[in-house]
């Protein structure tokens, strides 16, 4: 099995506040090859966007990453100076986030904001800047004249695609994406999916891909990450994952999503609401909303148990409570 | 600016991931407290509360005495020496507290209530009338203050009315843009709906609907409101305006400087209300950065702790 | 442009409401200072004595709103009446204008300057020390009144120490010229008010710097910034500080009301000639024709730098120019 690109290992992330102490990632674990597409789900606040930044060391206090390994590449970057992470920003690995409108600075030009990326970089004449950046363009399909416009002045997708174009000016290996489908209607959605998908194809980059929507990922991921208060709730192969999901969690999340071609049939959403991170409870953590709970989910907190190929922290699948079972 | 700093949940975040921490509600008084600023604030406002209050018990003696000798040094007799005509300048001090203070509560309570009145009607009346009143607002916000101030008093008999209502009409505008964005965003909430389609009044719905929900945003407006008119009124009264022999602070720098206390010798006696008003702004101005706080998390200060990291 | 057509607008609305002000303030007081006032004007130029009766409506048998209009005519043709010594009003200003413009002027600057690096600064490095002692202590600091700041450096520089003079703005006997003596002389007299408002100016400006500061530092595109791996002092000066200033250069224009005001309190302490040592005594002489035209001069100067911050937010922000 060839050398992972990336490869977390235990990371954790705490917000420390004076109110309390709050575990928002908790040792999760997954490693992402060479050109793979990973797709992470979870609901809101399960702690998906704060793992990506957490991955792409771009916390802000008052979050922190107190535990764990995010080896890129061969080298822990969370240990890594401030100096040598600078150094591989970008080049080696690049952020798109969810709103365009918000992640492109409204002062500056979309020109312009190539320029300071690939100036900060290394020295290229201004025509090697100019041309990069219509290069770049042109793969998302916006013209060149853009370059002059300002983020305002742009249209949702549009805007989307040039974050995408501006994440690929040096062609890195990993692109993490944090929902950037969410802020366009379903059309802009999808034509941007596959655009993502096409531009994957040709330049062999890894994605790593948060969202909550379930139909994105059914569609388009290789493997799939399920996200529950701060822990990875299941992590397999994505088709096998939608014929087969492990954890009741995910039963219950494919269940919320209507399928258009299949049978008619009723929508259950998952009653209750996740837990307080500041005190999270004792046993399993879906415990109070699992259609499928026993007794021992209440006191004892499953560990990943390894299915075949997949991994579930569900203790339905521990051995032990198995064989009793 | 501020939110309603009882919620009993709070968003940490940074910037763009959220997760949300639940707190029991009724802990606010134990915020208020953990903030020092907080604490400080209330702490110099009490001890001022509780002087204007019972100066009698101790001022050592009748402010308004002349009997001691002029000019004198600070002494154990005098504590902040006397001043030009033989008073003593602690006592005045201390009694001054009473007037200087009710005048700043009066004046930021009845502009606080202008303010609001204003940008509540301009926010929940929309259209012209809120284009109209908000052009009002615009005016009277870029008006230099000071000047008006000086304007207007020039014209009023000396006294403390006179420095009321010239302190009431300068200051009304100050906070009414906030409370219009305020007013703005509550507008449309299905409470305010259901009370519209009872057909109770605009008047009312104003007063006993909306104003409740600001309270944050009003006690916040109040307090940084009552900054400015501490400094606005012994601003005035130190150039003579607004005075006619009531014991206050602003008086008692304005007689100071007229008799050049500063050159002469005798500089407690400009030193000390000054310092007095000094402090009672910095009260106010402790508050209201502490309510900036609480109400906006990301305002507040950092910790920076360094934890073990646990390897893999 | 519609953004410029709307600040010239209210440029031109608030310059009017001055000169309205100014109009109706003598007519709603109660008592009849204004006639007790003109009443003692003495060897007056008639039409300037005319002009003054038209604005106070003393001796004026006419409908207000013909008085209005002629008023508003005066003002635009320039003749805003005569001092209580007979001197035009406008050149009476005109005289003491130049120090007062550069004490406030050269104060302003620095003060912005200081505010704006130490607010982006502290704001920058949250949870250092930088950021823990300073804005709370320049909030105080700017809390207290200007005056007191100045009688704490009168007392401390001045009289106690000697080191610097105590009033006026250059010393008695010297002849005004541009030689560096008088210069020095001049700077040295300055200094301790200047210093006064710099200290409360700075303060108001590094409070609401640090605060837009922070809010701008928390939006996603300086988070974009970080992740492009552009160097620090870029992010904090080209993505964070630009935009964290430029929505708030208006009200930075406005708050210069409060630094004018708190430069009249100033020069009365110090003695310093300008206008705001002019108000003073035109205060204390009742002196209304001086006092209503150093009004609408204070609002004016206010509302052209209020002009000013405005083309300069519509010039270098580029949102401004779409809406």
């Amino acid at each position: 099995m060839p050398e992972p690109l990336l490869d977390v290992a235990d990371l954790t992330v705490d917000y420390l506040t004076d109110a309390a102490d709050v575990r928002a990632v908790d040792r999760v674990s997954f490693t992402v090859g060479p050109g793979e597409f990973l797709g992470i789900v979870g609901e809101s606040g399960c702690g998906k966007s704060t793992l990506l930044f957490g991955v792409a060391q771009l916390l802000s206090p008052p979050g922190e990453v107190t535990g764990g390994q995010v080896v890129f590449r061969g080298q822990d970057m969370v240990r890594l100076g401030r100096e040598e992470l600078r150094h591989i920003r970008w080049r080696d690995y690049s952020v798109v986030m969810q709103s365009a409108m918000n992640a492109l600075n409204p002062m500056k030009s979309i020109g312009a904001q190539f320029k300071d990326t690939l100036e900060a970089h290394g020295s290229m004449s201004a025509g090697e800047i100019r041309q990069r950046s219509v290069e770049v363009l042109k793969l998302v399909g916006i013209d060149a004249a853009h370059l002059k416009s300002y983020p305002h002045q742009l249209s949702g997708g549009m805007r989307q695609r040039a974050m995408i174009a501006m994440a690929l000016l040096y062609t890195p290996q990993l692109v993490i994406m944090d929902e950037p489908t969410s802020a366009l209607d379903v059309v802009a959605q999808r034509s941007l999916m596959s655009k993502i998908k096409d531009l994957q194809r040709d330049l062999g980059f890894a994605i790593i891909f948060v969202t909550h929507d379930m139909s994105v990922v059914s569609r388009y991921s290789d493997r799939v990450l399920v996200m529950y208060a701060g822990q990875i709730a299941e992590a397999a192969r994505t088709d096998a994952m939608f014929e087969r999901p492990l954890h009741p969690y995910s039963r219950g999340l494919l269940n919320a999503f209507p399928s258009v071609r299949g049978p008619r049939r009723e929508l259950v959403g998952i009653p209750g609401a996740p837990p307080d991170l500041a005190r999270p409870p004792s046993g399993c953590r879906f415990a109070p909303r699992c259609s499928e709970v026993m007794p021992a989910c209440l006191t004892r907190a499953p560990e990943l148990f390894a299915v075949g190929d997949a991994e579930v922290r569900c203790l339905l699948y521990a051995e032990d409570v198995k064989k009793a079972v | 600016m501020t939110t309603d700093a009882s919620a009993s949940e709070i968003s940490v975040s940074d910037g763009t991931s959220t997760v949300e921490v639940k707190r029991p509600p009724g802990r606010f008084l134990r915020v208020v407290l953990r903030n020092r600023k907080a604490t400080a604030g209330a702490v110099i406002l009490l001890v001022m509360v509780f002087v204007a209050a019972f100066p009698g018990l101790i001022a050592p003696y009748d402010p308004q005495a002349t009997r001691f000798p002029p000019n004198l040094l600070p002494s154990s007799a005098h504590l902040l020496g006397t001043t030009q005509i033989g008073q003593d300048v602690l006592s005045q001090l201390i009694w001054s507290t009473r007037l200087t203070l009710v005048v700043t509560l009066v004046v930021s309570v009845i502009a606080t209530f202008l303010s609001m009145i204003v940008g509540v009607t301009a926010a929940y009346a929309g259209g012209i009338t809120d284009r109209v009143l908000t052009l009002v607002i615009d005016v009277f916000l870029i008006l230099p203050v000071l000047p008006l101030l000086i304007l207007l008093a020039a014209y009023l008999p000396p006294g403390v009315s006179s420095l009321i209502i010239v302190l009431c009409i300068t200051s009304w505008a100050f906070q009414a843009r906030q409370l219009r964005s305020q007013g703005l965003s509550i507008r449309n909430r299905d409470f305010l709906v259901a009370a519209r389609v009872r057909g109770e009044r605009p008047l009312y719905i104003i007063l006993v609907e909306i104003v409740p929900t600001m309270t944050s945003l009003l006690a916040a407006s109040f307090l940084g409101l009552a900054v400015y008119v501490v400094g606005f009124a012994a601003s005035l009264q130190f150039l003579g305006l607004g005075n006619s022999g009531e014991l206050m602070w602003g008086t008692m720098l304005y007689n100071a400087q007229q008799a050049a206390a500063l050159e002469a010798g005798n500089p407690w006696w400009a030193l000390a209300p000054g310092a007095a008003v000094a402090l009672l702004g910095a009260g106010f101005a402790l508050l209201n950065y502490a309510f900036d706080e609480i109400g906006n998390p990301a305002l507040r200060p950092v910790k920076r702790r360094r934890r073990a990291r646990a390897s893999a | 442009m519609r953004y410029l057509t709307r600040r010239i607008g209210l440029f031109l609305v608030t310059l009017w409401a001055a000169l309205t002000v100014n109009f109706i303030i003598p007519r709603v007081m109660p008592g009849n200072e204004a006639t007790a006032v003109l009443g003692t004007f003495r060897n007056v130029n008639p039409a300037a004595l005319h002009a003054l009766e038209i604005q106070f409506g003393v001796n004026v048998h006419q409908n207000v709103l013909v008085s209005y209009l002629e008023y508003l005519r005066n003002c635009l043709t320039g003749q805003f009446g005569v001092t209580a010594q007979g001197v035009p009003v406008m050149s009476e200003i005109m005289s003491k204008l130049p120090w007062t413009l550069g004490l406030v002027g050269v104060t302003t600057v620095i003060a912005f300057v200081i505010g704006t690096v130490a607010g982006v600064a502290s704001a920058w490095w949250r949870g250092g020390r930088m950021d823990a002692i300073l804005p709370p202590t320049l909030f105080i600091v700017s809390s207290i009144p200007v005056f007191f700041v100045g009688l704490l450096l009168i007392y401390v520089f001045a009289v106690r120490l000697d080191w610097l003079p105590l009033g006026s703005n250059y010393s008695i006997g010297a002849t005004p010229s541009f030689s560096i003596s008088f210069i020095w002389d001049v700077l040295k007299h300055a200094l301790l008010p200047a210093l006064s408002l710099v200290i409360v100016t700075a303060g108001l400006w590094v409070y609401s710097m640090r605060n837009n500061m922070i809010t701008t530092i928390a939006e996603d595109y300086v988070k974009t910034g970080r992740a492009k791996g552009l160097a620090d002092r870029r992010i904090m000066f080209d993505y964070a500080g630009r935009n964290a200033i430029l929505p708030n250069l208006t009200g930075f224009a406005m708050q210069l009301g409060y630094v004018l005001g708190g430069a009249i309190v100033i020069e009365y302490l110090f003695s310093y000639p300008g206008l705001g040592y002019l108000f003073y005594t035109a205060s204390t002489e009742h002196d209304l024709p001086l006092m209503q035209g150093l009004f609408l001069v204070y609002t004016l100067a206010v509302l052209i730098c209020v002009l000013i911050a405005d083309l300069l937010t519509a010039v270098l922000d580029p949102r401004t120019r779409e809406a």
